[in-house]
């Protein structure tokens, strides 16, 4: 694989895509609004659920902020780079566009997950880094090196497995053209990242760390912050990533084999 | 005369619309999944005994969160959407020639969907049961009358707000993302995610002056059996769609003239 070709035409992909999304800036400016108060809503939301009671699922409430920042971060890469790539799939398939992205000499999984850019998701990711730098504070986290790698390691895993999911459902639309409810269900399902996994019951904690690994999208990575993981649940992470992403791939492939275009 | 032709168009229009959405039984199911998320709310809350601070029991807690997610079930809009995309595409022209306002088209849309929607609601209001078999309750056929009164006039209020917003497409066209800023305080105001009475009273101060109790709180706590002002509860609402109508009629007159056809 040529690394540097591949650097070269995301830049292009990176040109195109921020010069026909700034045509809009009233709308990156609203999508700005949205998620600062979709910030403020969740943090009034867990201030409800911390009101009487000092601890849910063995969390403080500075604790379950790290959550909330994470959880920011990985929500502005979605909008950035998933949202609008899947909603390009979409496009591909159904209007019969997929074929000129398989005709390129270049990987059409790379093409189609990167092709598109939404800038207004970066604020999300700088308002997550935010809130988490805060939370550093308050919960007077030690920086140090062991605990930014392994912090980094995790959060990239968790960005692995969230791609996979997303990338998992767009993949579908091969066969099933329409797919946006499918993604609606995930999204509700991504909601519960936003509360440590603790605080769920036992059949929900189980459903949610082994038929669909939310659980360890956030949960994990602030454990890490707040030095409470535990080896094995990081090499799980990674595990899981791997095979998430590996899965995700031979998925993709297999799917064109099922893939007949379509009429114009 | 008048209202007999009315009848007929309306009714029509509901035909046409519900076959239309019966071949989507895929996507209205996989949609009605995704509204699961007043469960996961209701799962945190048992879980970590956070109703004793607010003097609701367990029982009467998890009926709220059904009626809420029931109560969302028919009261979810996305005029907004459809209306962008048939004005960016041009369909609107075609619908303004015809002697009947466009808004009547969706709204026969919407009603035929929550048509299509119900049974799948039923379905998992079953399984719900089976899971919690000690929340199972008749409400009385008044309330049920009046609930269901409630939840359609909580339709109609957000059906007014989103065809206000649609109706900006004739100035922005990119209404949508207006739309998604407004349901943020929706999502966390209304009472989905926590029931109204637990929220803090620098909250609760000001908040049933605004839309937002009387959309999901408001007929779910009517339909389970809380407490709740019924008359004030109701006239709230009639009183809303009174301010909105109007103005949706303005909106509409001031953005036709505005209308500059687009597409081929």
């Amino acid at each position: 694989m040529n690394l540097r070709k591949y650097l070269k035409v995301y830049k292009k992909f990176l040109h195109t895509s921020l010069a026909s999304e700034l045509e809009y800036k009233t709308n990156i400016l609203v999508d700005l609004i949205t998620a600062i108060l979709s910030l403020i809503g969740s943090i009034f939301l867990l201030s409800i659920f911390f009101q009487n009671n000092g601890y849910i699922g063995g969390w403080k409430f500075e604790q379950a902020l790290i959550i909330q920042g994470i959880y920011t971060i990985l929500n502005g890469i979605t909008n950035t780079w998933f949202n609008p790539n899947l909603t390009e799939i979409v496009k591909h398939i159904r209007e019969g566009t997929l074929d000129f992205v398989l005709l390129k000499p270049i990987d059409s999984q790379f093409f189609i997950s990167l092709k598109k850019i939404n800038p207004s998701g970066f604020l999300e990711i700088m308002l997550g880094f935010f809130l988490l730098s805060f939370c550093i504070r308050i919960n007077q986290i030690n920086l140090s090196l062991s605990f930014l790698t392994l912090s980094f390691i995790t959060i990239s895993c968790s960005i692995c497995i969230l791609y996979s999911l997303w990338f998992f459902i767009s993949t579908t639309t091969i066969w099933f053209v329409k797919t946006w409810n499918a993604i609606e269900v995930l999204r509700s399902f991504l909601y519960i990242g936003r509360f440590p996994l603790n605080s769920f019951s036992f059949s929900l904690r189980v459903f949610f760390s082994i038929i669909i690994p939310i659980a360890f999208i956030t949960t994990i990575p602030s454990e890490v912050f707040l030095g409470l993981s535990q080896l094995w649940k990081i090499l799980l992470e990674v595990i899981v990533a791997t095979v998430f992403l590996m899965t995700s791939r031979k998925f993709w492939l297999f799917a064109l084999k099922s893939y007949s275009s379509a009429s114009s | 005369m008048i209202s007999k032709l009315i009848n007929r168009k309306i009714f029509t229009l509901l035909k046409v619309q519900y076959s239309n959405m019966l071949e989507y039984r895929v996507e209205i199911a996989l949609w009605a999944i995704s509204g699961i998320i007043p469960f996961f709310m209701l799962n945190i809350w048992t879980n970590n005994n956070l109703n004793e601070s607010i003097n609701i029991s367990d029982v009467m807690l998890s009926r709220y969160f059904l009626c809420a997610f029931f109560v969302r079930q028919f009261s979810v809009v996305w005029v907004v959407f459809s209306f962008e995309e048939d004005s960016l595409m041009g369909k609107v022209s075609p619908y303004l020639i015809q002697p009947i306002n466009p808004f009547f088209r969706y709204f026969a849309q919407h009603l035929a969907e929550q048509i299509t929607r119900f049974p799948f609601a039923l379905i998992i209001i079953f399984f719900f049961f089976i899971f919690n078999p000690e929340s199972i309750w008749i409400p009385n056929s008044g309330i049920l009358l009046l609930s269901i009164i409630s939840t359609f006039l909580s339709f109609l209020i957000q059906f007014l707000i989103q065809s206000i917003v649609a109706c900006l497409c004739f100035w922005t066209e990119k209404a949508s993302s207006i739309e998604r800023l407004l349901f943020i305080p929706t999502l966390f105001l209304s009472g989905l995610l926590a029931p109204v009475v637990s929220f803090p009273t620098y909250v609760k101060s000001w908040i049933y002056l605004t839309p937002f109790p009387y959309l999901i709180d408001f007929p779910a706590n009517l339909l389970s059996g809380n407490e709740t002002n019924i008359s004030g509860g109701l006239s709230m609402q009639i009183l809303w769609i009174f301010l909105l109508f109007p103005l949706f009629k303005k909106i509409w007159a001031e953005g036709t003239k505005k209308y500059t056809a687009m597409g081929t």
